[in-house]
């Protein structure tokens, strides 16, 4: 222990079985350090639906790499829901401050409270920046942007990085969107494709006619992700970096295109939800028996153990409910479990942590949560 | 027909067991924003009491005439610490019984906080919460009042209802109830231990020792804060701040005592044998935690003071309900025992509490207490 180690034990001491951090709190919540919140500090409309959160975040935040995602915690009547956000903010723009980019999507009541209930001044919940969709740390030389949607948010703090360190050479950015009011960030990214000269951007409207672009018809097909549109875009796209992220279509065309030319490892693709897989009619099911919570239920076998448990009233922790953010690790006990991503048996021994939003028994288990 | 003793038919039974299962549910669905706000202000009021009970025991050290100060004065340091130590002792018993006992009890964990969970909460006390959520939700609030399943009645050493078997030991259970009103934090923190269980053989002190670790380094943490640390910011005052700290933890200690020995205890309060109790359907065990509780009255102060344990019928019917619910929910529940013709065993807690220590000083001595009223109640109203 080093001696400020030493010293902060003999302080929280004091307040043992709590630690100081629990009355720091009761004075201002952000220089807390046992849980971390962020207040809302401006509050800007992207777009009809979009709504991008600018929050100043507690003492204990780690300064997070561009292209990564948080834990936000809402309080919706009393109860928390937790989601997972890109952070569309550069970690370089001054004053500590990060921001979220939300577009309400339909029947999401927790992203339409984000964009219609939260104002400024409200403490958020949040978690550390996660995830492996970031660039090297020495910045592309020469990086392809395809987006899509909302999936424009974490390449925006990229674009937003690269174009404060001025490392990049040539960035294209093709982006998707049904039209063009839109486009979030639209503004911001005509501004800064007239401004900087090495940032290209093509705008394509798969619900509107297309304001002509060279080499592309305005046939419907062509109006999304297609290997000869991207040639016809960017002639150069297999010999750049490229970053993907949008709705699973648009994921799984680029994952095909680059797979065809075999330039896979130039690739880096971020997934907004969770993909599952068919299940097969003989997916068997089993009793679940929760150690911690000492609770027992019973589960057909196609609906995450996280899901089971909620059903028969037992919240368990858990963060993105998609399986990245690891935030529902349990550890197996005893038993079998299918990953419902992959649709297989895992092949599992006990002690081994399992993500309980993307996995479901198969056969009696035994969790330690 | 159901072991309990009560008049009442199998499809008489489920249905009460229905409506209390109607009245949790109605409860369920409605809680939001205002119950979370409760329990969030409550824990910042609560520490903010500690926090001032603290300050003002130091504040009343300058008083002391032994200080050599100009303000030195008996009466003023009297006054300045005695309320230092009542707003110290009044913020541990809430802590441990309005917050900590609901929320190790799950009621709070609808609201999905990590930090307000029964999962991750330790509350400050000797007792280690998570042995407390075995010797307490598991084993008391299943086997309420089952003679020879729950460790509760009598802890293993007051004979408190007249079904358990007289020993010699009990003759001593007139002293031995005080000391453990004095001492009640430290000795429920050994509740988990099972000495009666080593004494007897049913298991080894080598089987216990891990828990007995457990406990005895809470102990010492808890120790070193409140006789050490605290008493050490005081300089020559040292004895002064230990003793203050002292009287505050006794002074909760007398109170949860009192308030708990009210819950299952007084005369009225049934106890079951593991006959009766075999096969059990949830209505029964609603039923029976209806016959084996007790609750007293109070107003709003009183109800958060004693960790809503003056609603302690309500409390083993819905162990999990938030607990700022239970006035809304007892006229419900009591319409309900009306309604069943069970009794509803309530008084005022000086009442009770008379009851409850009458009971034991009467049971030191073998033989009958006075005899119990219930089966009267029961069988007048069928």
């Amino acid at each position: 222990m080093s001696l400020g180690q030493k010293m902060k034990w003999v302080l929280d001491s004091y307040f043992t079985p709590l630690t100081s951090s629990h009355y720091i709190e009761l004075l201002n919540p952000l220089w807390a350090d046992h849980q971390l919140h962020a207040k809302v500090v401006a509050v800007i409309d992207e777009t009809k639906t979009a709504r991008t959160l600018v929050l100043q975040p507690g003492r204990n935040w780690r300064i997070h790499r561009p292209g990564q995602h948080i834990r936000v915690g809402v309080t919706i009547n009393g109860a928390r829901h937790t989601r997972t956000y890109s952070l569309s903010s550069a970690p370089e723009a001054g004053g500590g401050q990060i921001a979220i980019t939300v577009k309400a999507s339909e029947g999401g009541f927790v992203s339409r409270h984000l964009t219609t209930e939260v104002k400024v001044g409200d403490l958020i919940p949040v978690g550390l920046p996660q995830g492996l969709f970031v660039m090297p740390e020495a910045g592309p030389v020469r990086p392809l942007f395809v987006t899509g949607g909302s999936g424009i948010t974490p390449v925006m703090a990229m674009l937003r990085s690269l174009a404060i360190r001025r490392s990049a050479m040539s960035i294209v950015h093709i982006h998707y969107a049904r039209h063009a009011w839109d486009v979030i960030f639209g503004q911001e990214l005509r501004a800064m494709h007239r401004s900087l000269p090495n940032y290209r951007l093509i705008e394509i409207y798969t619900e509107n006619k297309r304001r002509g672009i060279p080499g592309i018809s305005d046939q419907p097909a062509d109006l999304h992700l297609t290997r000869g549109a991207l040639t016809a875009i960017c002639p150069d796209w297999q010999d750049r970096e490229s970053w993907v992220c949008g709705p699973t279509g648009l994921n799984e065309a680029a994952l095909q295109i680059w797979r065809e030319c075999q330039v896979e490892s130039r690739l880096c693709i971020e997934a907004f939800h969770a993909k599952l897989a068919p299940l097969p009619g003989d997916a068997k099911g089993g009793v679940i028996k929760l150690q911690r919570s000492q609770k027992e239920i019973s589960s057909d076998g196609q609906s995450s153990i996280l899901q089971v448990a909620e059903a028969a009233g037992i919240n368990l922790p858990h963060g993105c409910r998609m399986g990245i953010c690891h935030g529902c690790n349990a550890t197996l006990i005893a038993g079998t479990v299918r990953d419902l991503r992959t649709g297989a048996v895992r092949q599992c021994s006990p002690g081994e942590t399992v993500q309980i939003c993307v996995t479901a028994v198969s056969g009696d288990s035994e969790f330690d949560v | 027909m159901s072991g309990l003793p009560v008049n009442l038919s199998d499809s008489q039974i489920a249905e009460f067991g229905r409506q209390m299962d109607r009245i949790k549910y109605e409860v369920t669905r409605s809680l939001g924003d205002d119950d979370a706000r409760y329990i969030r202000r409550l824990i910042k009021i609560q520490r903010l009491m500690l926090v001032a009970g603290r300050l003002m025991i130091y504040a009343s050290l300058p008083f002391l005439p032994m200080a050599g100060l100009a303000v030195g004065s008996w009466v003023v340091f009297a006054s300045v610490i005695s309320l230092g130590i009542v707003a110290l002792a009044v913020a541990k018993i809430l802590e441990n019984m309005e917050i900590g006992h609901n929320i190790l009890h799950a009621q709070w964990d609808w609201m999905r906080d990590p930090q307000i969970n029964s999962t991750t909460w330790e509350w400050d006390t000797h007792c280690v919460a998570e042995h407390w959520k075995q010797t307490h939700n598991v084993v008391h609030h299943t086997w309420t009042n089952v003679l020879g399943k729950d460790h509760d009645v009598g802890y293993g050493f007051l004979r408190v209802d007249a079904a358990q078997p007289w020993r010699p030991r009990h003759l001593i259970q007139p002293f031995f109830n005080v000391v453990l009103m004095v001492f009640f934090e430290w000795l429920l923190s050994m509740q988990s231990w099972r000495i009666e269980d080593v004494a007897e053989g049913r298991t080894t002190l080598a089987q216990m020792r891990p828990t007995i670790r457990t406990t005895l380094r809470k102990m010492l943490r808890q120790g070193l804060k409140d006789y050490v640390l605290f008493p050490l910011l005081a300089g020559p005052f040292f004895p002064v701040v230990a003793a203050a700290n002292f009287v505050a933890t006794v002074m909760r200690s007398i109170w949860s005592n009192m308030v708990i020995f009210c819950g299952h205890f007084p005369t009225g309060s049934y106890l079951f044998t593991e006959e009766q109790v075999e096969n059990e359907t949830r209505a029964e065990w609603y039923m029976r935690q209806m016959l084996g509780s007790s609750n007293f009255s109070g107003g709003r102060l009183m109800t958060i003071i004693s960790g809503s344990l003056n609603y302690q019928i309500e409390h083993h019917l819905f162990p999990d309900m938030p607990s700022n619910r239970y006035p809304q929910v007892a006229p419900q529940v009591r319409a309900l025992a009306a309604e069943y013709g069970l009794p509803y065993n309530t008084g005022t807690l000086l009442g009770q509490y008379w009851k409850t220590t009458a009971k034991i000083w009467r049971l030191a001595l073998p033989g009958q207490a006075a005899p119990t009223e219930i089966r009267k109640q029961v069988s007048k109203a069928a």
